[in-house]
């Protein structure tokens, strides 16, 4: 368990104020400018030696991302900030930007810094509206107190930032999509390559981070690479803050170490499941676009990216949604089709074409209004959709099901029987 | 240079190039829907997907550029399972009503779905549906059968310059549509029907009126420009079911403006389909021998001085050229091929030839556009103006107006409106002069707008000092450019069709007959004169359009039309092309030549061709244009224009109505709705309209 004096971010749960005074208080905001006079290459080797993989979902090394951007250029670099938090279950970078949000304005003077950016874009959720109000009043207060801005923290180096709010759209996190509406333009994800570090926001080197991610950047380059990646396993490091919702008896958010045992993330932070661990269903352990996790797999599974991944999951965004045995898994997962079909941008075939037709299915998989073999064919259309697409929208609604059929089949098929019976009476 | 393996074969690729291109050089092909080599790269229809070792997953070969050491794979289990997935899944919501759909026989997704599809459906849902959009009197839409490959948009975007389409809605709720039910107001909009690569956007005249296998396809030349697309006639029978473009790069690469596309119905309306004679002040249907006859009777014992003879804009080289020489035995100067009036001197080949050829613009980095409307007069040259815009970035390509202030789809600066700001440049005291001295391959590019004037010579001798003085003319670069509005113009004054020694042109013919000094005029297809000017003159006219000319004759001659001749006609680059004859000329109608020769037996000064072949060699005779057919014929910089008094009335092109331009486009139904929807203003609609 993460001790308190590890936490990040101690205001997580706002008890506290989100202004600058308080932040202040809570340590952001010191000597920023000595970091900053300790260069770009140590910051972005600092990030890479502390091994902080992106918070996004994708779980790439952030500091490897910030070394692919061109050192020298003659164009304009941009850092964009990823807050369009939309994964079903995901809800850390909302109470981040509205309890802690100038954790993130130093981290976007910081990462900015580091890739060369004088320009940063906050991309944030529409529907955000009281954590945009609140991080642009951090941002004001930070260009007030000459934090950002011209030569800010009277480092020599010139940063604005910019907060822009989006319209609502899922795809907008899908950081080409992103860029893509950012530049006021139908947010459809963009293909790769050229990756944004090449050619990305008005075709300018540009990186895309999550808020998160950004976020735990002041930290790190305080406490030392070293600290960070004594948190956590190998590959695995640092904290991560956890949503966990469902059919717990207390979801909450929770900053933890990463490679938490799942059974005691739920156990001792969400009031465990309810009704016990024993009417425990399943997990999905990473927002609304990984597979379910089977029981079995629940009682012993540690929350990083590669533990997950070796069940054939993913961390995703951490947001681990819980569900008991009062759950129709079917009816569940059947929503979530129906949201990526909802959500589905319709540039590219296999997924405008696929999700509909999963969603279909699923519908009718829920009253069991189908063949058997249809089980088999959905199976094989989510693989004619996985890594067939443009971006990985395609992937996230294909997964869910795939995980479905892997851990619930017999379900499926039980329903089948009993609707078939229930028709020939 | 990138040196990949695609399938086992090495290769070694131009920096930039794509997969997909790098398969087709090896002859690979690769299925597709979304690509297309004019467009820019969008990715999204997936159904190119290849195997590349070291990537996780397939990739879209049209989006990915080649690099060192790629090992390419297209022929494997997982792409072709992969491109039968796609396949799937674009014919799931497809409606697969083929044998109803206008594109059966000519579709993408059709022949691709041989390659790809399977032969029954898994899918058991509902289909789509979606509601038709209006595009306009030239395409009608069947949307339902829209796979969403973003082509339109692209085309209209990229190519047309008109941002007029774009995608509504999600997921599969996306729909195409123009902003809102908008007719697509461009004159490239046909082209959208060939870049469509299903049956959604489809050709509305030509909806539901054949199939395309029981097509006859006619190679052939375009002539409602001077441009000279490259067409192909498709004929049914005797009839013009439409017109396609055909692959040109030099002209019109694969593009068609939509008169060239959409006026063929005129072709079968107001035809003269048998020679005529007035009698008592009323046209009377008579026979050949009756009308060439009356012809005959009445050149006869009429000196040459008082015969005259103009030649329209639809006229092909060799019938001009028969007339030309008929006129010469009939001992007659009077003859211009320039029935707008228009004045330039034609001495030098240079002084009236779009020198850089229209494939030059692809070089050009400073445009000056002398009086004239380029997106009217000759939207592919307009649309290759747009692309070097595009294609030379910002800056890169400066374009600057003097005359009437339009919207030609790339930004330009107006530099004034008449001969003033000519005469201005001319002598290096406009800022505009800086740009042209910055540029490496300056052009500038001199509309009828300035030429069809009485001071036309001047302007003339004005814009080839500014050629000269700016560094226009260079040792492999010309950048005088004359844009013709005409297709016969050229080719006439190849011909030899203009004034002899102390010969009349139009202006002088014109006013000669109303004053009684000319006694008869033959008008070959001349219809955009005052015929009302010709006073007591005895008209023949010798055309295939019952139009002005036809009015006012007194003998009507019946000819061909373009599909209904073998003839060359020469484009604006000075480049001879044939078009040939798809259908017969309708009823007594003949091949124009062929009238001219049986008359000039008549009058006792026939001419020594007695076949299409005789008649060609004569033709490159006169002109080495018509010996090498379809080359583009440079010409040598020489002196020509003559220095004068500019007039200061503003430039003005000729043409008002895009859609209505010659006796053909007058009488096509469908240029009138294009002109009602997209020329006229909105007209008052009462309750009873619609």
């Amino acid at each position: 368990m993460l001790r308190d004096e590890d936490r990040i971010f101690t205001n997580l749960y706002g008890f506290e104020s989100f202004g600058l005074e308080a932040a202040k208080k809570r340590g952001d905001w010191d000597n920023t400018r000595a970091l900053i006079e300790k260069g770009r290459d140590w910051i972005i080797n600092e990030v890479k030696e502390s091994g902080l993989r992106g918070r996004g979902g994708a779980g790439f090394s952030t500091g490897l991302k910030w070394s692919f951007m061109p050192k020298q250029s003659d164009r304009p670099h941009y850092l964009v900030v990823n807050a369009d938090e939309g994964e079903p279950g995901t809800c850390k970078d909302r109470d981040l930007m509205r309890y802690d949000p100038h954790k993130l304005v130093e981290g976007c003077l910081l990462g900015s810094f580091a890739i060369g950016a004088h320009a940063c874009y906050i991309y944030i959720r529409g529907e955000f509206y009281d954590e945009a109000s609140n991080l642009q009043k951090a941002i004001d207060e930070a260009y007030e107190a000459g934090l950002i801005g011209k030569n800010a923290c009277g480092s020599g180096w010139d940063f604005d930032l910019y907060l822009h709010r989006g319209a609502g759209a899922y795809i907008c996190g899908e950081e080409t999509a992103l860029i893509e509406s950012l530049e006021g333009k139908k947010g459809q994800p963009r293909n790769k390559p050229p990756f944004p570090a090449q050619a990305g926001l008005y075709s300018c080197p540009t990186t895309v981070n999550n808020v998160e991610s950004i976020a735990v950047v002041p930290t790190i380059l305080r406490r030392g690479a070293g600290w960070f990646a004594g948190i956590g396993r190998p590959k695995n490091t640092g904290t991560k803050v956890f949503c966990i919702s469902g059919h717990v008896n207390r979801p909450c958010n929770v900053e933890e170490a990463m490679g938490i045992p799942l059974k005691e993330l739920i156990e001792k932070h969400a009031g465990g499941v309810r009704g016990g661990w024993d009417n425990l269903l399943t997990v999905i352990p990473g927002g609304s676009s990984v597979p379910v996790l089977p029981k079995e797999t629940c009682d012993t599974i540690l929350m990083d990216f590669d533990s997950l991944r070796e069940v054939r999951s993913g961390l995703g965004t951490a947001a681990v949604i819980v569900m008991d045995r009062s759950t129709d898994i079917v009816k569940a997962i059947a929503r979530l089709s129906k949201f990526y079909m909802h959500e589905s941008c319709g540039q590219c075939t296999p997924c405008r074409e696929g999700t509909g037709w999963m969603w279909r299915v699923m519908e009718r998989m829920v009253r069991g209004r189908a063949r058997v073999d249809e089980i088999d064919m959905l199976f094989e259309v989510t693989k004619q959709i996985e890594g067939h697409t443009i971006c990985a929208l395609g992937d996230a609604a294909a997964w869910p099901i795939q995980g479905l059929i892997r851990h619930f089949r017999p379900e499926m098929e039980r329903r089948i029987l009993e609707y078939r019976k229930m028709a020939a009476e | 240079m990138p040196k990949l393996t695609i399938d086992g074969t090495e290769i070694e690729v131009e920096p930039g190039t794509s997969v997909l291109q790098a398969c087709e050089q090896l002859g690979i092909e690769i299925p597709r829907f979304c690509y297309h080599e004019r467009l820019s790269v969008p990715a999204n229809c997936r159904m190119c997907l290849v195997e590349m070792e070291k990537a996780p997953k397939p990739i879209a070969s049209c989006a990915m550029p080649c690099s060192e050491g790629m090992v390419i794979k297209t022929d494997t289990e997982l792409v072709h399972k992969a491109r039968k997935g796609v396949m799937e899944f674009l014919l799931i919501n497809h409606p697969l009503d083929c044998p109803i759909c206008d594109q059966g026989g000519e579709c993408d997704l059709q022949d691709q779905a041989v390659g790809y599809g399977f032969d029954r459906s898994r899918f058991a849902e509902n289909k789509r549906a979606v509601n038709d959009k209006y595009m306009g009197p030239l395409i009608r839409t069947s949307m339902t059968r829209c796979i969403h490959c973003t082509r339109c948009i692209r085309f209209a975007e990229e190519i047309a310059g008109v941002p007029m389409l774009g995608a509504t809605g999600r997921g599969e709720h996306m729909e195409i549509t123009t902003y809102v039910e908008q007719a697509i107001a461009s004159e490239l909009s046909g082209n959208l029907t060939d870049v469509c690569p299903v049956g959604a956007l489809l050709n509305k005249p030509y909806s539901f009126t054949a199939r395309p296998w029981e097509l006859r396809k006619i190679e052939s030349v375009d002539v409602f420009d001077a441009v000279g697309s490259n067409i192909r006639v498709d004929v049914r029978g005797s009839e013009v079911m439409r017109i396609l473009p055909r692959l040109n790069e030099e002209v019109n690469e694969e593009w068609i403006a939509d008169k060239t596309r959409y006026a063929y119905d005129g072709l079968k309306r107001q035809r003269l389909d048998r020679p005529y004679v007035r009698r008592d002040g009323r046209l009377h249907p008579t026979t050949w021998a009756d009308a060439l006859g009356t012809v005959a009777a009445r050149l006869k014992g009429v000196p040459g001085q008082r015969i005259a003879a103009i030649a329209g804009d639809l006229c092909d080289a060799e019938s001009m050229l028969a007339l030309k020489e008929l006129m010469q035995g009939l001992g007659s100067p009077n003859l211009d091929c320039r029935q707008d009036g228009a004045q330039f001197d034609t001495s030098n080949r240079a002084g009236y030839l779009f020198n850089t050829g229209i494939a030059g613009i692809d070089q050009a980095d400073a445009i000056l556009l002398i009086g004239t409307n380029p997106r009217w007069e000759a939207p592919i040259v307009n649309a290759r103006i747009r692309k070097r815009y595009l294609a030379a970035g910002r800056g890169g390509l400066k374009v600057g107006l003097v005359g009437e202030q339009r919207d030609l789809t790339y930004p330009y600066t107006h530099l004034g409106a008449g001969a003033q700001t000519l005469q201005e440049i001319a002598e290096g005291r406009h800022a505009f002069c800086e740009v042209l001295r910055g540029a490496k391959r300056p052009m500038l590019v001199l509309g009828m707008g300035a030429l069809a004037r009485p001071d036309g010579l001047a302007v003339q001798a004005a814009a080839r000092r500014i050629a000269e003085d700016f560094g226009m003319i260079q040792d492999d670069w010309n950048g005088f450019n004359v844009l013709h509005t005409a297709a016969a113009r050229v080719g006439g004054i190849e011909a030899g069709f203009l004034p002899g020694p102390e010969g009349r042109d139009t202006a002088g013919i014109l006013a000669a007959a109303g004053a009684g000094e000319i006694d008869v005029v033959w008008l070959l297809g001349a219809d955009e004169i005052d015929t009302a000017a010709l006073g007591k003159a005895f008209v023949i006219y010798q055309g295939h359009h019952g139009d002005r000319g036809a009015s006012r004759a007194d003998v009507i001659l019946p000819g061909a039309a373009y599909t209904e001749k073998n003839a060359l006609y020469v484009n604006t680059e000075g480049r001879a092309q044939a078009a040939r004859m798809a259908a017969f000329p309708p009823g007594e109608a003949r091949e124009d030549w062929k009238i001219v020769r049986a008359l000039s037996e008549q009058v006792g000064a026939k001419l020594p061709y007695d076949s299409l072949s005789q008649l060609r060699r004569r033709l490159a005779e006169v002109s080495p244009v018509f010996a090498r057919p379809e080359a583009r014929v440079p010409a040598a910089w020489g002196a020509f224009g003559r220095d004068g008094q500019l007039d200061g009335a503003p430039f003005r092109s000729p043409i008002g109505n895009y859609y209505m331009t010659d006796p053909i486009s007058r009488s096509s139904v469908t240029m009138a709705q294009c002109t009602e929807t997209f020329v006229l203003p909105a007209r008052e609609r009462t309750g009873t309209h619609g």
